[in-house]
């Protein structure tokens, strides 16, 4: 009998201290790395990119080595699951002080009330504009870096094929991208001569297709206080540019759906243009030296556009201690620290004094042109907290309209979504 | 000498039903003598608290709180308070051309699904059902699928469905090059059948095991008397195997429409619901819009509806498959 007792007993504490845990998941580790004890919580989701994680961790280091008042704590999540995260953190009141964040979502975060606006000693109007987010007319997030998308071919090819390469000065337009594409396409090198990463998914699509609306002078919002898509998403301009896009795959130029990595299919010759970003310049550098050519995004009448904005680093606003975020996000911004993030990642750096430090960005450097392509082209995804909805809607009409859709009724619906969305949030007003 | 009655197997049903109703009897009356058994019941209760607590946690409170939120405006994100909608979200719910599309395609998927793969499974469990040389071997071949989980085996079926994959090289080697290949996930026409394919290969090995069990319980006397009755095999299984199975039956094909109904690992890896709706599903809707485009409220209303579809389609299998006296 006793030992039965001990047994129910036993089984009725590890019930409740299960339960105890279970409910103080939701308060515990968030408060004690926030307040007191003078540490603070860093989130990333550089998981899955040791380079890139190792440059912040040793900013991280270099900072808590400076000073002794606070320490800063990174933790890393894959990207895949990192949004998932931080909204839960946040659903839960559980975020931590510093948090990096995919330009495109900080309206978003900033109007639930995750972010605060900054208040950092850099002087931002320095950096690259795309690398600053700001909403309601204050900052609320800043980078390290941005990405440019580009087209990259082999100057053999283009020359092989008759072509003229593409130059900031004079990108294709587009009747000679359609000539070019035939012209690659005669020489019969290639299944399919272009290559737009038509696999892609998710945050993929309008950042690499909304660029290519908006140089036909639509656009995934009107811009004028973000209430409707109507007459942007579905005008004229964007029917046009929905059947130009369907039309590069039903005249063989693409494939509806290109291989997992677009780069690698490039650069086994595969494909003879390849329309990626930065990211993939030096690997394709490194493989095809000299041969290849980095061009501008094709001007499809409104000139070429590209997507602005990456990964930014932003404070949340239960920071217990946002005093020392702030300062440690200010320690963060200085030239060398984010030449070394640009440096590993390959990506163009936030500042101009940053590039200076870094022989492939700076004047005359091998890399320098997507910095240029920064400048010239980036649009910034429409800032609005309803950007996510907006992806997601955009994204799969994007798939709809290649695999054979008609476009302007998929516009017309995807337009009817993002209004009804925004009309069910009151218009995303503060 | 009196003739002694030839000793004959208890009908089961009455064996079985008719001891309980005494037992019971027996057991309340012992209640009251018996000082033990308070103890007994509190440490019922107390093993039986941990799942109970889980299951509450995990299962009930967040199911509850889905019905409510459905009717609600609530977001993922959002800095507005709550508010009480009514059915708003059921009325948009209502006027999508995808959700139907979706249910059309979950229909189609369970439409196919629970015959082909219970209908295979019995085929499998009948032909490992022998007692041979290495027929743990093939057992586990069989079975090998069920528990690689459903991520992984998508991902490998996605390279082998592509346009250059493995399946239509092989079609163009069996067929001398004739057959070129469809690009299997990215045609409208052909991503559903691609997906229930890999489905029924994946799952199949699972129900396999049930039927397994089903027929192990069938006594092998029966089969002894048909014989010298003189049945022919489909005899036999006409009416010595398939009767047997009676139980088995029913809980293979409300598992079966059960889990073909909440298809989603698949598509969320494979399609992403594409191409054009072909493959999409409710389930996938509902963590489309919970997810990624926030609308917690209108992803708990495409949850409800699914929630009670489910339990209709498997009401209505439990009557027609009721045990007729």
């Amino acid at each position: 009998m006793n030992t039965k007792l001990t047994k129910v007993l036993a089984t009725s504490i590890a019930a409740v201290a299960l339960t105890a845990t279970l409910a103080g998941c939701g308060k515990g580790s968030a408060s004690s790395s926030t307040e007191g004890s003078g540490e603070i919580a860093l989130w990333t989701h550089n998981a899955g990119n040791p380079e890139e994680l190792g440059a912040v961790q040793k900013i991280v280091d270099s900072y808590n080595g400076s000073q002794d008042k606070v320490k800063v704590k990174v933790q890393a999540f894959p990207q895949d699951s990192y949004n998932d995260s931080v909204v839960s953190a946040a659903a839960a009141g559980n975020l931590p002080c510093i948090v990096d964040i995919d330009g495109p979502n900080v309206p978003n975060w900033a109007w639930a009330g995750y972010l605060k606006p900054l208040e950092v000693g850099t002087d931002l109007s320095k950096h690259l504009p795309s690398t600053v987010a700001q909403w309601d007319g204050k900052p609320y997030a800043v980078g390290y870096y941005d990405v440019a998308l580009a087209m990259m071919a082999r100057a053999s090819d283009l020359k092989a094929a008759g072509v003229r390469v593409a130059t900031i000065e004079q990108p294709w337009t587009k009747e000679e991208f359609q000539d070019a594409l035939a012209k690659l396409k005669a020489l019969g090198k290639w299944e399919h001569p272009l290559d737009l990463g038509t696999a892609g998914t998710g945050e993929w699509l309008p950042y690499a297709y909304s660029p290519f609306l908006q140089s036909f002078g639509g656009d995934l919002v009107n811009r004028e206080g973000f209430q409707s898509a109507d007459g942007e998403l579905n005008g004229d301009k964007a029917v046009q540019w929905a059947n130009w896009f369907r039309g590069l795959a039903d005249q063989g130029f693409m494939a509806k759906k290109s291989g997992k990595d677009s780069t690698q299919d490039f650069l086994n010759n595969k494909s003879a243009i390849v329309y990626t970003g930065s990211w993939a310049g030096d690997k394709a550098k490194a493989a095809l030296g000299d041969d290849l050519v980095v061009m501008p995004p094709v001007d499809l009448g409104e000139g070429p556009k590209i997507g602005g904005a990456s990964w930014q680093w932003g404070v949340t606003s239960g920071c217990g201690d946002s005093e020392a975020a702030m300062d440690y996000l200010s320690y963060s911004l200085k030239p060398e620290n984010i030449a070394a993030v640009a440096k590993v990642t390959g990506a163009i750096p936030a500042s101009e004094e940053a590039a200076a430090q870094i022989p492939a960005f700076a004047e005359g450097g091998a890399n320098r042109i997507f910095m240029d392509f920064s400048r010239k082209y980036a649009v910034m995804r429409p800032e609005t907290p309803a950007y996510p909805f907006i992806a997601t809607e955009y994204g799969k009409a994007v798939q709809d309209i290649l695999n054979g859709a008609d476009a302007k009724s998929t516009l017309d619906n995807a337009v009817k979504a993002i209004d009804a969305n925004i009309k069910s949030n009151g218009g995303y007003k503060n | 000498m009196a003739t002694v009655p030839l000793p004959t197997r208890p009908h089961p049903a009455t064996a079985e039903a008719a001891p309980p109703p005494s037992n019971a009897k027996d057991k309340a009356r012992r209640a009251h003598r018996r000082p033990g058994f308070r103890r007994e019941q509190f440490s019922g209760w107390g093993m039986m608290a941990p799942a109970a607590l889980l299951l509450l946690a995990f299962i009930f409170i967040p199911a509850i709180l889905g019905f409510g939120l459905a009717f609600t405006n609530a977001r993922l994100i959002s800095p507005r308070p709550v508010e009480f909608v009514g059915v708003e979200n059921f009325a948009r719910l209502f006027s999508d051309p995808t959700f139907y599309r979706a249910l059309l395609n979950v229909a189609y998927f369970t439409v196919v699904i629970v015959p082909v793969q219970s209908g295979l499974a019995l085929v499998m469990a009948l032909l490992i059902n022998k007692k041979f040389r290495g027929v743990n071997f093939f057992r586990t071949v069989y079975f090998l699928p069920v528990v690689t989980s459903m991520v992984v085996v998508s991902l490998l079926w996605l390279f082998m469905y592509r346009k250059d994959g493995l399946i239509n090289e092989i079609l163009s080697a069996v067929s001398f090059g004739l057959i070129d290949g469809p690009d299997w996930l990215g045609d409208p026409n052909t991503a559903m059948p691609a997906i229930i394919i890999l489905s029924i290969w994946q799952a199949a090995g699972f129900h396999m095991i049930i039927w397994l069990a089903g027929l192990q319980g069938i006594s092998g006397e029966l089969y002894e008397a048909s014989q010298l009755d003189g049945t022919s095999r489909w005899q036999q299984f006409r009416y010595v195997t398939w009767p047997g199975l009676f139980h088995a039956r029913s809980l293979v094909l409300v598992t079966i429409t059960i889990q073909a109904l909440g298809l989603f690992d698949q598509i969320s890896v494979m399609t992403q619901g594409g191409p054009m709706d072909s493959t999409t599903t409710i389930i996938y809707e509902a963590v489309q819009s919970g997810y990624r485009q926030q609308e917690t409220s209108y992803a708990s209303a495409i949850s409800l509806v699914f929630f009670v579809l489910v339990l209709i389609v498997s009401a209505v299998q439990r009557y027609l498959t009721r045990e007729k006296d």
